[in-house]
């Protein structure tokens, strides 16, 4: 086999620093490690791999801590947003986001992002709705769609007894302590570079002072589902877009400006 | 320094903040709520961190978060807030992180009341979060002793990163008397080695209290356990009064046993030979010093402001060397001296032990007192 010569090539592209390089325990077709990966890639690409701390939150990114390269610290279940203003309030000089699930930010822990988001706190919440709590087998999250099918709706989630699916980006962006809140997706390439832009904007919210930044990230979860990958992010595009529409819900106009 | 008059929720506070506390998280609760408005205006005037949290259950994950930082952090509530603090505090004892409560009782079950209980006693001694692991418990009689404790048990749980809770009750909180300070120390300005502070590649840390793998969890309790040991060595403390001669101890903790030291020495003027143990840790509890004293003295009366939880750990070491008795109140309602000088007499009087258990026997006579 020839060996490539690179002597005189340039890198275009590479594994990010902030990443471990190692195989993740997530499933095939879940897009969590796109996930990790686009943060990675931010973190590189800002210089803040040297003065940042992550906040892990209980569910499938509970083990998020291994594949990150940098400090981490993992929270109690919901109470990821508690624990980065602790760090925050004592370090505002690092660099501080959580990652969090649907299961874990918008049912047990809507206490908690909803009072930071209201404080302004200059913290980055990394938000992966999956519709379902992936971790523990697919239960019924608060942000699962009417109708849908999990493991504790087995008849679909009927709307007259569970109630209808919670919309966090809408909710935090009402509130004035809110600087940046977005919604993007991980269904397709188009859509994974809108969001890793996404995540730069909120990281630069941060970095700015600006206060409190949330990215919405819709995310497949195809073992739960019962779908494969390819039939997951259709799924994702097809049920998921009209009920959690994409967009900038709250965008500061110091970040609008800023041409990145 | 010069002798001052101060409430005991605010000296606890300002003794926390000489201490080179660096961080306050905390919520509004009855009697406590005097320390969290003291904070509210100290810790800023010294740039140091102040926040209200959301609830406590935000207030001591934002501990866990500023512990993790490395950072001498602390907040402080009443009975139902630390009930909601549980959580926090077994994450914290598996993360392995350095923190400080002062829990300021009130009367419970429930929302229960505003009035001063030692009724936190089994949850926090014995109970609480999840999982295998000890806070340390300092339990402190006066105003002037709450503020010495809290001023150094900063020291004591970054020596062995663990959790330490000084439990007062409501009336400690609330009352006022004359206090000598401690000279103030700055925050201290490096981070301890275990701190997460945004390290990369081989200086990465990772703070949590997970341990997926079940060897590698039981290995982490076991080294928790070890510390224990190490902890219950060094760290038991207890105070004795008119030991000498005695043939009667009263045990009581905190206020009750400061009501109790009231007692005993009427008693003593009565010549009556009576004297009091008060157990100042509570975990590690001072079970050979309670072992002592029952190989020393016929009698125990065990006095709580509750309904006889560290009566249990006294039985566990003198039921079978001295009669042990029990009296209490509960509910808000605080003994009086003269109601357990009382108790004194008739046990002393007595030629006759029944071997029901105390509070049996305690439940049958307060049955016709209130």
């Amino acid at each position: 086999m020839a060996v490539l010569d690179t002597k005189d090539m340039e890198v275009v592209y590479e594994h990010p620093k902030a990443l471990i390089d190692i195989n993740t325990h997530y499933c095939p077709g879940c897009t969590h490690g796109v996930a990790h990966r686009l943060i990675a890639e931010v973190l590189d690409e800002m210089g803040l791999i040297k003065k940042t701390i992550g906040v892990a939150s209980v569910g499938c990114s509970a083990f998020a801590y291994s594949y990150f390269n940098f400090d981490f610290v993992g929270a109690a279940h919901g109470r990821a947003p508690a624990m980065a203003t602790g760090i925050k309030r004592v370090r505002p000089d690092r660099f501080v986001f959580t990652y969090q699930g649907d299961g874990d930010m918008m049912s047990i822990g809507t206490g908690e992002i909803v009072a930071a988001a209201g404080r302004g706190e200059n913290i980055t919440v990394i938000f992966l709705n999956n519709a379902n709590f992936g971790m523990t087998g697919g239960q019924m999250a608060p942000t699962t769609l009417p109708g849908m099918k999990t493991s504790s709706t087995p008849g679909g989630r009927d709307v007259e007894q569970m109630g209808f699916p919670l919309r966090a980006s809408e909710l935090l962006a009402s509130q004035d302590g809110a600087s940046y809140i977005v919604r993007r997706s991980l269904h397709d390439p188009k859509n994974i570079r809108m969001a890793k832009k996404a995540i730069r904007l909120a990281f630069e919210t941060q970095v700015r002072g600006l206060g409190f930044s949330m990215v919405e990230l819709l995310s497949t979860c195809p073992t739960n589902w019962r779908l494969t990958p390819a039939r997951a992010t259709q799924w994702l595009e097809e049920k998921m877009l009209p009920y959690y529409p994409l967009g900038d819900l709250k965008v500061n106009p110091a970040i609008s400006e800023l041409k990145i | 320094m010069a002798k001052e008059l101060w409430e005991g929720n605010q000296a606890f506070a300002e003794a926390a903040v000489r201490a080179g506390l660096k961080a306050y998280f905390g919520y509004p609760i009855t009697p406590q709520t005097e320390a969290l408005e003291y904070m509210s205006a100290r810790m800023p005037e010294l740039g140091r961190t102040f926040l209200q949290a959301e609830s406590e259950l935000a207030a001591i994950n934002m501990v866990y978060g500023a512990a993790c930082a490395g950072v001498r952090a602390m907040t402080s509530t009443s009975s139902p807030g630390t009930s909601l603090m549980m959580e926090g505090f077994s994450y914290i004892a598996g993360t392995e992180v350095p923190m400080v409560l002062v829990d300021v009782m009130r009367a419970g079950p429930g929302l229960g009341n505003i009035a001063p209980a030692q009724a936190d006693y089994n949850q926090i001694v014995h109970g609480g979060g999840h999982g295998d692991y000890h806070p340390i418990v300092l339990a402190p009689a006066s105003i002037q002793e709450t503020v010495d404790t809290v001023y150094g048990i900063f020291d004591t749980v970054e020596k062995y990163k663990a959790i330490g809770i000084v439990l007062i009750d409501g009336s400690i909180g609330q009352m006022m008397e004359a206090v000598e300070m401690p000279p103030m120390l700055e925050v201290r300005k490096t981070y301890p080695d275990w701190a997460v502070k945004g390290g990369f590649g081989s200086d990465r840390r990772v703070l949590t209290s997970i341990h997926f793998n079940p060897a590698d969890e039981e290995q982490a309790n076991l080294r928790r356990m070890r510390e224990w040991h190490v902890i219950e060595k060094n760290e038991t403390r207890f105070k004795e009064y008119y030991m000498d001669g005695a043939k009667m101890a009263v045990v009581g903790f905190g206020l009750a046993g400061r009501i109790a030291l009231s007692a005993v020495r009427a008693a003593r003027s009565e010549g009556l030979p009576v004297g009091l143990l008060r157990p100042i840790s509570l975990s590690p509890f001072p079970y050979k010093a309670i072992r002592k004293i029952a190989q020393q003295v016929d009698n125990i009366l065990v006095v709580e402001m509750n309904s006889g939880m560290m009566l249990e750990d006294v039985l566990k070491e003198a039921k079978t060397l001295a009669n042990v008795e029990f009296y209490g109140r509960m509910g808000g309602m605080m003994p009086f001296p003269d109601e357990i000088l009382s108790e004194i007499k008739r046990i002393l009087r007595s030629t006759k032990h029944s071997d029901a258990h105390p509070r049996d026997q305690w439940l049958k006579r307060m049955e016709s007192m209130v």
